[in-house]
This record gives structure tokens, C-alpha cells and sequence, in this order.
């Protein structure tokens, strides 16, 4: 069922539009996450969603009453949501204090308001916190104090905005098994933006892809990480081989595209003629020392160009008479000597190429 | 030197004394200037609030005005409340030329404009992010104005500290509307002055100095309240 629906909205700052033609639906229950680069728009759909601001154009609907622009419903909705900011904010006030704002601002009882509190804060593991200023707290038991103040009024939505985003992997790894916690125990309908895309996978059942204001892909985790519809958005997700080429024949649906002078086969719709780019990620390349061994279409000879180690892995870029990146673990890479020029062959599957179209 | 340092004795000794008519000045001098500052700040909380959360044509020049009000001469603020309750004035059969009240109202008017600006100031100085989050957790328009107050407590109890000492140490307003009439609208600058004229130097620098302590005491239980 959806519970927030947004149709053509927009928004501007000072003549200049952030947001454009938005049309969204959420669905009761799901965990939602909107990724993009900064500065894409995805904290301001948040707040318009949580009716923080008033759009520019466009309507939101909540639970199917429209709320965009009207003042009591608006009240009510929101209360029915919690938000919690990126960089959250918390009141000069005990811990307690700051959780039993929003439950006192309600009106509710104050047993009601002492058995939430006390429950938000042990989900929340800060429960010996509760009688110490908020101001005091470091940065990920803020982040905490904002999660519990967020739930304690029991919302039917949470927003959250980059909830990790200024943290260090200790505590964005305590604040993601809160989250994973929520989401499961609670079946709180979760609206989280992301920069993380990693994040976005691990929590999110539904993602959608913003750039520029706009909301260019919808789809689940492995849609969007698999099968981007565009080049901005497979950037984005990290396929980093993105090769333009025409399609110079096809046979039933696997197609043979020309790239550079070399030709590649990969599965696809598009028909003879058309240019395409073909996407390949990183760690669907593999890499041999001989050509016999791979029983890949594709496979290629070169030269490594470039070896850039990355934690536990090395990124290994070669030159083909086009450039292809693949990655490899540290031992591997020791293992089949690979060196800036050695000859290598690099593999891949025509199934592990996604082909969209070239626009230029 | 020596006068200061008797100034300073006498001072002591009037204090341990208890000395009834120093006393009395000091307490008029108080319960004037209080008096004052509380009734400006009865108004100026939610004038400074309305000012701040609405956005309206003129805000900006609004709060220009406000702030150069800060520095009014008290003589002319006097002369205002003068006129206006003089036995000529608009609001001379009110009968309140030199008498405290009258001393009350020049005073309101004085710190009003102190009071107000810090005000807005303070509630300026809040984060932005504070009213945001009340709002998204389903405050009110009012109940997130008095979160930001009390968000900006300090600064607004800084602004009436300093309303109270431009009330406490003005003596403009004081000397045209109140007259100086003894055991009526003496205050302690009122004092200070007749006390200098009349060539009782000592007295004068012992009354300086017990107004200096009230200043003093308020802006240490202050300083008290802002550490904690």
C-alpha cells in the first residue's frame, strides 16, 4: 500500500531548481533509499517529504490525503513522521529531556512518555546517558540520542538523512545495526538518503538513484547495481568500464559491438546499428597469465597500464586498445607476478555486460 | 586618592551599619530599575519572537532602528516622558509626573530597545537546525518558539543584565521625571549627583560603590548561571 506519493514535484532556492518532476511512491513498511552524489537533492526531497518546506510545484500525498500545501493536515502528518537530520541537532538539555520532546509536545501521558523514552534509549544503548547533558554526548552517541527522540514518538515513517555520514566506522557500523534492528523488529516505513551506495544496498530494499535534482533509476539493490539505465548512474554505482561502440551484428540476442577496432559480445535487445555503450564492473573481469585458460566470449590481450592496491585488493587497469579495470586480491596479484607491462588476458562474461544506450 | 579610599570606608561603614536611608535609595534604586526591565521584558520576549520567526517587508530596517536605539540618551528619553506627563502634556491629568511610576515608564522605554535587539540577537545565534528538528518532530509554531527561547536562555538573560544595568546606572530619566524627591524618587544616581553638589564627596564615592556592587552581584550570578 503506498503510504507517501509524490507526483511532478519540484523545488528552488533562489530562482534555481534542486528538484525536478519528483514522482515517487513509498510503500508502507519498506525501507527506501534514495543515493546520490552531494548536492543531488536528496536532502531536500526529504524534507519536503517529512512537509518540512513547501514545494514549488508539484503535490505530495500522505496516506492518500494531500497534504502540499494545507495547515492542519500538514500538523498531523508530520507528527505521524520523525526525521532525523544529517548533521542532527540535539537540544541544550539532558538526554532524557531531548527523547521526551516530541512525546511532551504531543500531549502524552507522562507514564506514556517515561516507558517510551525508556524503551527508545535501550534500543538505542544509551540508556546511562539518559541524565547527562545532550551537548556532552561525542558524535555517534548524538546520532544515537537522534535516532531514539526520532523513534520514541513512534513514527509510522522515519527519514533518515546520510544517518552515518560523520562518523567513524565503529560507530557507523554500532548505528547501522540499531537501523537493521529498527527496520526488522519495528517494520517502521524507513526513507533514508545516501551518499554510501554500499550503505543503501546493505539496508535498503528498494533504492532510487538521484542526480541533479531528478530521480533517474528506481529498482531494487541488484537492478540498480547491475543493470544501470545510464551512464551517469553507472558511474555512479561504480562500473567503472564503460566502453561506446556500435553494434555491428546480433544473433538472436547476442550482440557483437564494436569498440576501438576490437569487438566484444554481450547480451542485449538493441538491434544492429545502434550505438550503445557496453558496462562492465570491475569485479567481473578476471585476469590470466595465457589465453587458453578463460572460457569467457570476451577476452582480451594487454599490457597492464596501471596496479593501484586498495585495502585488501588491487585495482588493475589494462590496456587493450581500450581500457579495461578489473580488480584482484593482493595474493593473486602476487601470485601471477603482475607488474606495470607485463602481458595479461583479461576475461569477461558476455552475460556481465549491460548495454544501454549511447545518446552522443 | 584619599577621598577614594575614605569614599571606601564610608562605604563599608554605611553597609555594615545599615544605614536606613542608604538603604532605602538602594532599594528604590532596585525595585525601579526591576520593575522596568521586567515589564520591557513581559513584551519584549514575544515582539522579539514575532520579529525574528516572521519574515515582513522592513524586517531588516526594523532591527537597524532597534539597535540604534540602544544608545538614546537618557536626557531625551527624560524630556519625552516629561512632556508627556507634564501638567500641559496628553497624559498630564494622570497626575504621575515625579513619582516612581513615572520614573518606571522613562525607564521601560530606555531599555526596551536593549532588551528587544539582544533579544533578536539571541534568537539569531540559534541554530537553524533547532526549529527544523522541533518542527519535524511535530512541534507547534508556538512550542518551537519556546524551545528556541529557552535554546538562547543565556543570551537572553545576558540582554536583561544589560537592560538592568542601563536602568540602574541612568540618571537622565531619573533627575527630569522623578524630581529626586527624598524618601519618594531618590535613587542612587539621583543621590550620587545632589550628594557631589552639596559637596559630600565621600558619600557620593560610598553610593558609587554600593552601585557598583549591585552590578557587580548581578553579573556574578550570572556568570554562575551561564556555567552550568
Amino acid at each position: 500500500m503506498t503510504l507517501i506519493q509524490t507526483t511532478n514535484l519540484g523545488h528552488k532556492y533562489r530562482e534555481r531548481y534542486v528538484l525536478k518532476n519528483v514522482n515517487l511512491n513509498i510503500n508502507q513498511g519498506e525501507v527506501f533509499a534514495l543515493i546520490g552524489p552531494t548536492g543531488s537533492g536528496k536532502t531536500t526531497l526529504l524534507k519536503l517529504l517529512d512537509l518540512l518546506e513547501i514545494p514549488a510545484s508539484g503535490r505530495i500525498y500522505f496516506d492518500g490525503v494531500d497534504v502540499t500545501h494545507s495547515g492542519g493536515p500538514r500538523l498531523e502528518a508530520r507528527r505521524r513522521m520523525s526525521f532525523v537530520l544529517q548533521k542532527p541537532i540535539v537540544f541544550n538539555m539532558s538526554v532524557y529531556d531531548n527523547v521526551a520532546c516530541g512525546l511532551r509536545w504531543r500531549h502524552e501521558p507522562k507514564d506514556i512518555v517515561r516507558q517510551r523514552i525508556e524503551s527508545a534509549l535501550e534500543l538505542v544503548a544509551i540508556a546511562e546517558y539518559k541524565n547527562r547533558n545532550a551537548r556532552s554526548l561525542s558524535g555517534g552517541e548524538t546520532q544515537r540520542v537522534a535516532i531514539a527522540r526520532a523513534l520514541a514518538t513512534k513514527p509510522e515513517v522515519l527519514f533518515l538523512d546520510e544517518p552515518t555520514a560523520n562518523l567513524d566506522p565503529v560507530a557507523t557500523s554500532k548505528i547501522e545495526e540499531v537501523l537493521a534492528h529498527i527496520i526488522k523488529e519495528q517494520k517502521t516505513t524507513v526513507v533514508m538518503a545516501t551518499h554510501d551506495m554500499s550503505q543503501g544496498q546493505r539496508l535498503a530494499r528498494r533504492i532510487g538513484v538521484m542526480m541533479n535534482g531528478e530521480i533517474l533509476q528506481v529498482g531494487s539493490p541488484s537492478n540498480i547495481f547491475s543493470s544501470p539505465k545510464s551512464r551517469e548512474v553507472a558511474e555512479f554505482v561504480g562500473v567503472e568500464n564503460i566502453l561506446g561502440g556500435v553494434i555491428i551484428a546480433k544473433d538472436n540476442n547476442l550482440v557483437t559491438i564494436e569498440v576501438n577496432g576490437s569487438t566484444i559480445q554481450a547480451i542485449s535487445d538493441f538491434i544492429v546499428g545502434d550505438m550503445v555503450q557496453a558496462l562492465i564492473r570491475p569485479e567481473d573481469i578476471t585476469f590470466a597469465l595465457s589465453k587458453d585458460i578463460s572460457s569467457a566470449r570476451n577476452t582480451f590481450e594487454g599490457k597492464i597500464s596501471r596496479i593501484t592496491p586498495v585495502g585488501p585488493l588491487v585495482r588493475i587497469e589494462v590496456d587493450c586498445g581500450f581500457p579495461l579495470l578489473g580488480v584482484v586480491t593482493k595474493r593473486s596479484a602476487e601470485e601471477l607476478g603482475f607488474s606495470v607491462g607485463k602481458k595479461v588476458c583479461a576475461s569477461f562474461k558476455a552475460t556481465a555486460i549491460h548495454v544501454i544506450k549511447r545518446w552522443n | 586618592m584619599t577621598e577614594l579610599w575614605q569614599g571606601l570606608v564610608r562605604a563599608i561603614e554605611l553597609l555594615i551599619s545599615l544605614d536606613p536611608e542608604v538603604f532605602e535609595i538602594a532599594g528604590r534604586s532596585l525595585l525601579i530599575s526591576v520593575t522596568s526591565c521586567s515589564i520591557s521584558a513581559l513584551f519584549s520576549l514575544p515582539l522579539g519572537g514575532l520579529i525574528h520567526f516572521y519574515h515582513f517587508p522592513g524586517k531588516r530596517f526594523l532591527i537597524s532602528t532597534i539597535q540604534t536605539l540602544f544608545s538614546i540618551p537618557t536626557v531625551a528619553v527624560g524630556l519625552f516622558v516629561f512632556v508627556l506627563f507634564s501638567q500641559a502634556g496628553p497624559l498630564g491629568g494622570l497626575n504621575l509626573m515625579f513619582t516612581p511610576v513615572a520614573m518606571v515608564i522613562g525607564q521601560v522605554i530606555l531599555v526596551t530597545p536593549i532588551i528587544l535587539g539582544l533579544i533578536i540577537s539571541a534568537l539569531s545565534g540559534v541554530d537553524k537546525a533547532v526549529p527544523e528538528t522541533a518542527i519535524s518532530l511535530g512541534a507547534t509554531g508556538f512550542q518551537v518558539a519556546i524551545l528556541t527561547l529557552r535554546e538562547a536562555r543565556y543570551a537572553v538573560l545576558t540582554a536583561l543584565v544589560m537592560g538592568f544595568g542601563r536602568a540602574i546606572s541612568e540618571i537622565g530619566i531619573a533627575l527630569m521625571v522623578g524630581g529626586n524627591i527624598k524618601g519618594f524618587t531618590r535613587t542612587l544616581t539621583t543621590a550620587i549627583s545632589l550628594e557631589t553638589q552639596k559637596g559630600d564627596i565621600e558619600l557620593s564615592i560610598a553610593l558609587g560603590i554600593i552601585l557598583i556592587s549591585i552590578a557587580l552581584v548581578i553579573n556574578l550570578a550570572l556568570s554562575r548561571i551561564q556555567q552550568r
